[in-house]
């Protein structure tokens, strides 16, 4: 029994700091997905929204607030929140509607807009709150990174030199992405003239926020075969698993980890975990793979990732860099939409926008940032309160 | 050096003295340590206890990584003008089987420190008030 939906159709708003509402970002990256699915928006039955916790009721109430936009047509409406895990977990809401029958075609959108500054915690003394606590303390978010690409260092010899690398690269491909917010191509020089921030992360080596938005029209493989598009690229697996008991990397915002003493409880990490069921879900394996979009929140988280999906033994990933591997025309390019670093992360739109590109790159549509030939693409994305996803779309 | 009396930023997370201890909880059934205090429900899956005494956590362990805030961060924090950057250390306990994060002692930066590193927890300011001093949980070289 297949698992699989078709991918009809991809849409994105372009990232960046525009200033509008939610809502005008998520309609106009539905009707992107619309037009190039061909499938009018009256044969939507199911719309699945990603949330977003940033914008009042109508971003907790998501999937309605685009159907309402886009014309009550009386389609099913779901919202979904799970950080930045969110999309994923709308769109699998969305498979689970048609792999039951109940919808042959949906929509799932997701959209953000970013407030300017920091996202500081509520005011007072709660101590009950471990963000609170850790803002009292003086661990803002840039810390958890710092500590992760400082331990790469140190464990594997990783270098800055490594990490501004991930950067220029990600910049030099993300330069041809009319989609991204970012397209200027930065060198070494310009990461290492940034300002350090949590060390060893400088300024250009930690991703912004943004204004973005994303959907995806999918579809059952009958619906699609029925309107002439039965080459489709299909989701072969989504992932949302939670992490497993004792998760054992510090994660924001917490204080401390899990603990690990009590028998049979074995420290667990999170990232690594959540891969292996898209994987055995898919029934396929790293060695399959010809593209990842992944969840460079910074620099070398990206290295991170490219070990957790299997792409590379644990602390080669940085080998792989340097060797141009994880470049496009390298053997297994790395986020060639030019990523985090060159979008900016808007959260609820974030893994949609993961599944638009492969989407694009497995129709051979890219252009210049075209990965020659692939045929299976994975995403991979974590955020907070055990929230993670990791997707993957084959042809 | 101010006459204000020391008392703890955030009440119950520690001992006072010279030898400090975190204080948290253990599962009374199954033996998991948490930290901060949880006395409810065990988050082991395979335990469902609800009885938990409460402990003093390993005051030494060897470091897991380690960084530093150039920025100054957000309120609550309350940063000294100007401000001037401190060490953070992830520091991994032994007997718990978990990492702890918290500042590392004044003085000290990145370039003194290196994963698997003995350290250990003191006291020392995290600000100042009106009416006293408030002191938390830091990490230090060990016999530094």
């Amino acid at each position: 029994m297949s698992n699989e939906i078709a991918i009809l159709g991809v849409g994105m708003h372009p990232w960046g700091k525009w200033g509008h509402n939610f809502v005008q970002y998520g309609v106009a990256a539905a009707r992107e997905a619309l037009a190039d699915a061909g499938v009018p928006w009256q044969d939507i039955s199911f719309v699945s929204g990603g949330a977003t916790i940033r914008c009042g009721y109508p971003g907790y109430v998501a999937g309605a607030t685009f159907a309402q936009a886009l014309g009550w047509q009386g389609a099913e409406v779901n919202t979904s929140y799970a950080a930045c895990a969110s999309g994923s977990q709308a769109l699998a809401a969305a498979r689970n509607k048609i792999l039951s029958g109940e919808s042959d075609v949906a929509l799932v959108v997701g959209a953000d807009t970013t407030p300017k500054g920091f996202l500081a915690p509520a005011g007072g003394y709660r101590p009950d709150d471990p963000d609170w606590v850790r803002f009292y303390l003086g661990i803002t978010n840039p810390t958890y990174f710092a500590l992760y690409a400082r331990r790469r260092m140190d464990l594997y010899g990783d270098t800055l030199e490594d990490f501004a690398a991930v950067k220029v690269k990600n910049s030099r491909v993300g330069s041809k992405n009319p989609r991204a917010r970012y397209r200027k191509c930065f060198s070494a020089e310009d990461v290492a003239a940034s300002a350090m921030v949590a060390d060893p992360l400088r300024l250009m080596d930690i991703c912004a926020t943004s204004d973005g938005g994303a959907a995806l029209i999918v579809s059952s493989l009958e619906y699609a075969r029925k309107i002439g598009k039965a080459n489709a690229p299909r989701v072969a697996a989504i992932s949302t698993v939670t992490p497993t008991f004792a998760s054992s990397v510090v994660e924001m915002p917490d204080i401390a980890t899990d603990s690990a003493a009590a028998a049979g409880v074995e420290a667990q990490a999170y990232r690594a975990s959540l891969p292996v069921k898209a994987y055995e879900e898919a029934g396929l394996g790293p060695s399959d793979v010809d593209l990842a979009e992944v969840y460079d929140l910074s620099t070398a988280l990206e290295l991170d990732w490219i070990e957790d999906l299997q792409l590379a033994p644990r602390g080669e990933a940085a080998a792989l860099l340097r060797a141009g591997d994880t470049t496009l025309g390298g053997k297994i390019p790395v986020n060639v939409s030019g990523g985090l670093a060159c979008f900016g992360e808007a959260v609820p739109a974030q893994a949609l926008a993961q599944v638009c590109e492969l989407t694009w790159q497995l129709r051979g549509q890219a252009g210049d940032r075209q990965v020659a030939g692939a045929r299976v693409g994975i995403t991979a994305n974590q955020g907070l309160f055990g929230h993670g996803s990791s997707v993957i779309v084959k042809c | 050096m101010s006459q204000k009396p020391q008392v703890p930023a955030i009440e119950g997370w520690h001992t006072m003295g010279a030898q400090p201890h975190l204080i948290g909880t253990q599962c009374e059934r199954c033996g998991t340590y948490f930290f901060p205090k949880q006395s409810d429900y065990c988050r082991n899956p395979q335990c469902d206890s609800t009885d938990f005494r409460e402990v003093e956590l390993s005051r030494t362990g060897q470091i897991w990584s380690y960084t530093n805030a150039c920025y100054k961060p957000p309120a609550p924090y309350v940063a000294p003008e100007p401000f001037v950057p401190f060490t953070i250390a992830a520091v991994q306990l032994e007997k718990e089987q978990m990492v702890v994060l918290g500042q590392v002692i004044e003085g000290v930066t990145v370039e003194d420190l290196k994963v698997g590193m003995p350290m250990e927890l003191v006291l020392e300011a995290l600000h100042e008030t009106d009416d006293d001093i408030k002191v938390t949980w830091k990490w230090q070289p060990l016999g530094q």
